[in-house]
C-alpha cells in the first residue's frame, strides 16, 4: 500500500515533468528567466518598477529600432527575447529551487535577477555548478565576489559600498559640518552593512565626528516613534539611513511630523525611489543617493547619454504615468549589458546563438553604455561592475509641483568604488587608496 | 525630558498600538478558540480600506472639515468587519469549530495567504498614503522632545477600546451570554442561547478591532503589501504573554512589550529584534498559560 | 510478524525511492531531495502529534542542524556528509535534551507558541551575528562521501541516495518506535493524558522523548537541506518555515510514516508549479490548496492508507 502511494507520487511527478517540460528555446529566440520581487515589501520599491522597466525595454528591443545606436538592432543579435518571470519572495531556499527549475526545467538561456543580498549569495555556487549564465542585477552586498569567485555569474550594478562612500564625499565636498552623526538602519544585513560602510567612510573623511546611537529597528517595523525619540534626545548633527520602501516612507512621515529633519541633516543612501510616492511630503534639503546615476540624477545629467536616457525616461513615463527611479535603471543596465554580451559573443562565434561559456567569456570585463552611465565590469576579474554615482539635495518646486534634485554632484566610478583586487572593507579602512576623483 | 520619562511615554504609545492590534485576536480566541493568523491580513485590509476611504473623503472636498477623516478611518474598519467578518466566519471557520487548535491555526494561515494576494489584486503594489489625520492634531512638546498629537490619540483610542470590550463583556447582558458561551458552548445552546450568532458577533468584533488597528496605523505609514505579516507575530506574543482570551491580559502584555521595547531602543538598541520573544519566553517559563489565563479543568 | 513486515516495507520503499535516481530529471531529483529532507523534520512533528502536541518551532532544529554543518564545513574543514550529519545530530540532541524537559509540561497552543518563541530567538540571534553573515547567511561547499568528491549529476545522485537512505532508516526506526510500548502510550496520551498518568506512566517523560526525537530528525533534515542548497540563512528558523513543516505534518496525518514524505513532495511540487504559472498569485494558489487539503482530508493522507488497520486511535 505504501509502495503504491510512493510509486503513484513518483509517477505523477514524472508525468508532470513530461507534460510541462518545454522544449529548449529555439535558435531564433533568446529565453531569459527574470527573478524579482512581485510580492512582499520589496515589490513596490524595487521588484515591480524594475520589471516594469524591463518589460518595456524587452518590448522595445523586440520591436527594434526604437532606441539610439548601438541599441537600435532588433532583440539580442536578431533573436527575439522571451521572458519567464518568477517571484523572488520566499527566501533563499526557495530561490535556489526556482533557479534550478528555471535552468533545468524551463531551459532558459540566461538568468537575470535578485534584489535580495541573501539570494545573491546563495545562487552563484548553484549557477556555477549548473554552468548557467547568470546576471545579478540589483543586490548590494560586496561579499558575493569578495569572498568567492565564480565563472558564470556577473553583477551588472556596483555594490553597496559606493552608496555610502559617495554620501560621505558629498558632505565633505560641500563643506558640511558634522560634529556628530547617528544612524537608523533596518535590522538585517543590508542595513548593518550600510551603516558599517558609512561609519568607515566618515571615520576617514571626518575623523573628529562623534558617533552617536546606531539604531536598528526591525525590518518592516512600521513604527519609529521610539527611535525618533532616541534620535531627538541624542541631538546628532546628522542622521544616516539606508532604509528603503515602506520602512523609509514610514520613517520619513513620522520623523518630519516630529521635526527631526529640522534638527538634524538627514542623509539617505538609497532614498530616491520614495520621491514619486511621497511627493511634497518628502522634506526639502535631504541629501540622498540612488545607488548609481539613476532616476532624477540621470535625468538632470545631460551629456552624451542624454538621448538614450531621455528615450527610456519618456517611454517609462508614457507607459506607467510616473518617472523611473533606481530599480528600472538597474534592470536596464543589466539588459543592455546582456544584449551587448550576446552580440559580442555572436560576432566571435560566427553568428550562432552563444553558449553559456561563450556568453561568460564575452561578458568578462565588458563595458557598455546605459541610461545610468558607462558600466564597466572592472572588479573581481571582470565579473563585478563599477558605475558612476551621484548625490543630490531634495527641493520641492512649487511651480511645477514636482520634486527636484539640486546641487547634484557626480562621482567617477573609480572615485567611489574600490580598485580591482581590494576588498571594500580594507579600502575604507586604508583611506580609499587608488581612488580617482578627477 | 529625562530618560525614564521618555521611555515611559514611548513605551505607552507603542503599547497603545499593540493593544488595539492584539485585543481582537485574544477576543476571537476566547470565544471561538481559534488563533487567527488572518488577523494580520484584516489589519492590512483595514489599513488599505482606510487609506482608500480617507483619500476619497478628501477627494470629495473633505478639506473643509478635515476632522471628518477620523470618522472615515473608523467607518473603514466597520466596513471591513461587516464584509469580511461574515464571509470568513460563516463561509469558512464555522466548519472547523471543535477541531484541533493547531489545525485551525493552519486554516487561518491559508486564509492569510489568500488574502495577501487578494489585497494585491485589489490595491496593487503601489503604496497608499493618508497623512492628513496624522498631522491634524499638531505636535505636543514634552521637555525637549516633540511628539505628534495623533500618537496620544492612539493611546486614547486604546483605552476606549479596552474599556468598551471589558464593560461589554462584564457589565452587559450580552456580555454575560458571551461569557456563558466561552465557558460552555453546548450548555449555552441548550439554555436557548443562539451560539451561532454569538460566534459571528465575536468574530466580527475581532475583525473590526484588527481593521481598526490597521486603519489607525495607516496615516503614519505607507500602506504597502506585506504589512500584515509583521503585525501578526507581535500580536501573538502580546496575547500569549497576557494569557489567551484575556482582555486585561492583552493590556498588560502590550504594556510589558511596549515598555521593554522602548527601554531596549534607548539603552540597548542591539537587543530590539528579539526583546519581544525574550519577554514571551520568560513569561511562559514561569506562567505556562500566560499571565491572566484561567487554569482549565482537565477531564479524566 | 510485525517487525518482518516493517523491514519488507522499508526495503520496498528504498527500492521505489532509489529508482528515482534513474527516472527523475535533474530538477525533480533536487526537488525530491529537498522535500525528503524537510519530510524528516516533519516526521519529528508527527511523532509529537501522536502525543497531541504540535511544535510550531521545528525550524529551531532545522536551522541549528544547517548552521552546525555549515560552520563545521567552513571553519573546521569538515566536508564528509556522514560526519556533518553526525555532528549536527549531536548538537541538536544536546539542545533537545535541554529544552525537552522544559517543554514537556506544555500542551496545545502553549507548546506550539513556546517552541515558536525559542526558534524566533535563534532567528533573532543569527540575524545579529554579522560575522557569520547575519540575515544574508553563508554558503557551504559541496559535500564529500567518505573521501569521494563527485560533481554535477553524480553529486546530485549521491546526495539523493543519501537522503533516501536516511529517510528509509529514520522512517523504519520511527515506525518501530510508534509501535513500541512507549509509542502506544504516546497515542493513549493524545486521547486522555490524565488517564495515562493514573495508569502509572510518566507523560512528561514520553513528551520529552518525542521532543528529543523531533530535535534529532530536525537537525538531520536541516543538515541535508543545507548541503543540498549550498546556503543557509536565519530564515531556516523563521516561523513561516516552521509553519510549513506543520502543514506537511497535518497533510500527512499521524497514522502513516510514508505519507509524511509523500505530503512533503506534494507540497514542494504544488509550490514550485504555482510559482511558475501564477507568479503574481502563487500565495493565493497555495492557500486554496491548503484549504482543500484540510477540508478533503481531515485525517491527513495517512488516513487513506491506514484504514486497513482499523482505526488505531
Amino acid at each position: 500500500m505504501r509502495k503504491t502511494v510512493l510509486a503513484g507520487a513518483l509517477g505523477t511527478i514524472a508525468l508532470a515533468g513530461g507534460v510541462t517540460g518545454p522544449a529548449a528555446a529555439q535558435d531564433d529566440t533568446f529565453k531569459i528567466g527574470v527573478i524579482t520581487f512581485l510580492s512582499g515589501q520589496a515589490a513596490e520599491s524595487f521588484g515591480v518598477p524594475a520589471w516594469n522597466g524591463g518589460k518595456l525595454l524587452v518590448d522595445m528591443l523586440n520591436e527594434g529600432g526604437k532606441l539610439p545606436a548601438p541599441y537600435d538592432t532588433m532583440g539580442f543579435g536578431g533573436m527575439k527575447i522571451e521572458v519567464v518571470v518568477v517571484d523572488e519572495a520566499g527566501g533563499a531556499t526557495k530561490q535556489v529551487q526556482e533557479f534550478r527549475n528555471l535552468v533545468q526545467r524551463e531551459e532558459v538561456d540566461a538568468v537575470v535577477g535578485y534584489v535580495s543580498s541573501g539570494d545573491c549569495l546563495a545562487i552563484p555556487p548553484v549557477a556555477d555548478e549548473l554552468k548557467a549564465f547568470t546576471i545579478l542585477y540589483d543586490c548590494g552586498t560586496p561579499r558575493v565576489f569578495e569572498d568567492n569567485s565564480f565563472e558564470y555569474v556577473f553583477r551588472t550594478a556596483a555594490h553597496a559600498t559606493m552608496d555610502n562612500v559617495s554620501l560621505a564625499r558629498y558632505l565633505k565636498s560641500r563643506d558640511f559640518d558634522v560634529p556628530s552623526f547617528a544612524g537608523l538602519n533596518q535590522d538585517y544585513a543590508w542595513g548593518q552593512d550600510s551603516w558599517a560602510d558609512f561609519k568607515g567612510a566618515m571615520s576617514q573623511l571626518y575623523p573628529d565626528a562623534e558617533e552617536k546611537t546606531a539604531l536598528f529597528p526591525k525590518f518592516g517595523a512600521g513604527q519609529y516613534g521610539t527611535e525618533i525619540s532616541a534620535l531627538l534626545r541624542e541631538k546628532p548633527a546628522l542622521v544616516h539611513s539606508s532604509n528603503w520602501g515602506g520602512d523609509l516612507q514610514g520613517f520619513l512621515i513620522q520623523a518630519t511630523a516630529r521635526g527631526l529633519h529640522e534638527r538634524a541633516q538627514l542623509v539617505l543612501a538609497a532614498g530616491d525611489h520614495v520621491i514619486p510616492q511621497l511627493g511634497n511630503k518628502m522634506p526639502d534639503g535631504i541629501f540622498l543617493g540612488a545607488r548609481g546615476v539613476n532616476g532624477l540624477a540621470a535625468n538632470a545629467r545631460g551629456g552624451e547619454l542624454k538621448e538614450l536616457t531621455d528615450t527610456m525616461w519618456s517611454a517609462y513615463e508614457a507607459e506607467y504615468d510616473t518617472f523611473p527611479v533606481q530599480a528600472p535603471f538597474r534592470m536596464w543596465q543589466a539588459i543592455f549589458g546582456l544584449k551587448t554580451a550576446v552580440e559580442k559573443a555572436m560576432a566571435d562565434n560566427g553568428g550562432t546563438k552563444p553558449t553559456d561559456e561563450q556568453l561568460a567569456a564575452a561578458m568578462t570585463g565588458l563595458a557598455w553604455d546605459a541610461p545610468s552611465g558607462r558600466i564597466e565590469m572592472a572588479l573581481a576579474g571582470g565579473h563585478q561592475a563599477i558605475q558612476p554615482n551621484a548625490i543630490g539635495t531634495t527641493k520641492w518646486n512649487t511651480e511645477t509641483g514636482k520634486m527636484e534634485l539640486v546641487d547634484v554632484e557626480y562621482y567617477n566610478a573609480r572615485c567611489v568604488n574600490p580598485p580591482e583586487g581590494m576588498k571594500s572593507a580594507d579600502w575604507l579602512a586604508q583611506g580609499f587608496p587608488g581612488a580617482q576623483c578627477d | 525630558m529625562d530618560l525614564v520619562a521618555t521611555i515611559l511615554v514611548d513605551g505607552l504609545i507603542y503599547a497603545g498600538w499593540l493593544f488595539i492590534v492584539s485585543v481582537g485576536l485574544t477576543l476571537v480566541f476566547g470565544v471561538l478558540n481559534i488563533l487567527n493568523i488572518a488577523h494580520g491580513s484584516l489589519y492590512a485590509i483595514g489599513a488599505y480600506a482606510s487609506a482608500s476611504l480617507v483619500g476619497a473623503y478628501f477627494a470629495a472636498g473633505g478639506e473643509a472639515f478635515p476632522y471628518g477623516s477620523y470618522a472615515a478611518l473608523i467607518l473603514a474598519a466597520i466596513l471591513v468587519a461587516v464584509v469580511l467578518g461574515p464571509l470568513l466566519e460563516r463561509g469558512l471557520l464555522r466548519y472547523f469549530y471543535g477541531r484541533d487548535e493547531v489545525l485551525n491555526v493552519l486554516v487561518t494561515y491559508a486564509v492569510f495567504l489568500i488574502l495577501e494576494d487578494v489585497m494585491k489584486l485589489i490595491w496593487g503594489v503601489n503604496p497608499y498614503f493618508v497623512y492628513e489625520p496624522y498631522t491634524l492634531l499638531g505636535t505636543v512638546e514634552m521637555g525637549s522632545l516633540f511628539y505628534v498629537g495623533y500618537d496620544f490619540a492612539v493611546i486614547g483610542a486604546a483605552i476606549i477600546v479596552g474599556l468598551a470590550v471589558w464593560l461589554t463583556l462584564n457589565r452587559t447582558q450580552i456580555g454575560k451570554v458571551v461569557l456563558a458561551v466561552i465557558h460552555d458552548a453546548e450548555i449555552s445552546q441548550t439554555m436557548g442561547v443562539n451560539v451561532k450568532r454569538i460566534y459571528l458577533g465575536a468574530f466580527m468584533a475581532g475583525a473590526f478591532l484588527a481593521a481598526l488597528g490597521g486603519a489607525l496605523t495607516a496615516p503614519m505609514i505607507s500602506v504597502t503589501p506585506g504589512l500584515g505579516v509583521n503585525v501578526i507575530i507581535v500580536a501573538f506574543a502580546v496575547v500569549i504573554i497576557g494569557g489567551l482570551g484575556s482582555v486585561p491580559g492583552a493590556a498588560i502584555g502590550a504594556l510589558m512589550v511596549g515598555i521593554s521595547r522602548a527601554a531596549s531602543v534607548h539603552l540597548l538598541p542591539e537587543a530590539e529584534l528579539f526583546i519581544i520573544y525574550f519577554v514571551m519566553a520568560i513569561v511562559l517559563v514561569f506562567r505556562p498559560e500566560g499571565l491572566f489565563a484561567k487554569t482549565q479543568a482537565r477531564k479524566i | 510478524m510485525m517487525r518482518f513486515s516493517v523491514f519488507t516495507y522499508a526495503a520496498i520503499g528504498f527500492a521505489v525511492l532509489a529508482a528515482g535516481a534513474i527516472v527523475l530529471p535533474d530538477w525533480a531529483m533536487f526537488l525530491f531531495a529537498m522535500a525528503l529532507a524537510k519530510g524528516l523534520v516533519c516526521l519529528g512533528i508527527v511523532g509529537m502529534m501522536r502525543g497531541g502536541v504540535v511544535s510550531f518551532g521545528q525550524g529551531l532544529y532545522y536551522c541549528l542542524g544547517a548552521y552546525t554543518a555549515t560552520l563545521a564545513a567552513n571553519f573546521l574543514g569538515v566536508s564528509d556528509i556522514f560526519l556533518l550529519t553526525l555532528l549536527s545530530a549531536a548538537v541538536c540532541l544536546l539542545v533537545g535534551l535541554v529544552f525537552g524537559p522544559l517543554l514537556s509540561s506544555y500542551r496545545g497552543i502553549f507548546f506550539a507558541m513556546l517552541s515558536l518563541a525559542l526558534s524566533m530567538v535563534l532567528y533573532g540571534s543569527l540575524s545579529k551575528m554579522s560575522f557569520i553573515g547575519g540575515t544574508d547567511g553563508l554558503n557551504i561547499g559541496a559535500p564529500t562521501f567518505l573521501g569521494w568528491a563527485p560533481e554535477g549529476r553524480p553529486l546530485q545522485t549521491a546526495l539523493y541516495l543519501y537522503v533516501v537512505a536516511i529517510v528509509v532508516i529514520s522512517g523504519t526506526l520511527m515506525r518501530i518506535y510508534f509501535d513500541s510500548e512507549q509509542g502506544l502510550i504516546t497515542l493513549a496520551t493524545r486521547d486522555n493524558e490524565l488517564r495515562v498518568e493514573y495508569l502509572g506512566a510518566s507523560v512528561r517523560n514520553i513528551m520529552a522523548y518525542n521532543y528529543v526525537f523531533g530535535a534529532l530528525l530536525g537537525g538531520i533534515g536541516g543538515t541535508i537541506a543545507a548541503v543540498a542548497l549550498g546556503h543557509v540563512d536565519p530564515e531556516f528558523a523563521f516561523w513561516t518555515t516552521s509553519g510549513e513543516f506543520v502543514f506537511v505534518a497535518i497533510l500527512a496525518g499521524y497514522l502513516s510514516v510514508p505519507s509524511v514524505f509523500v505530503a512533503a513532495i506534494i507540497l514542494e511540487m504544488v509550490r514550485s508549479f504555482s510559482n511558475l504559472y501564477f507568479p503574481n498569485t502563487w500565495q493565493l494558489a497555495l492557500g486554496i490548496f491548503l484549504l482543500i487539503v484540510i477540508v478533503a482530508l481531515p485525517g491527513g493522507l495517512g488516513s487513506l492508507v491506514s484504514r486497513r488497520k482499523g482505526d488505531p486511535t
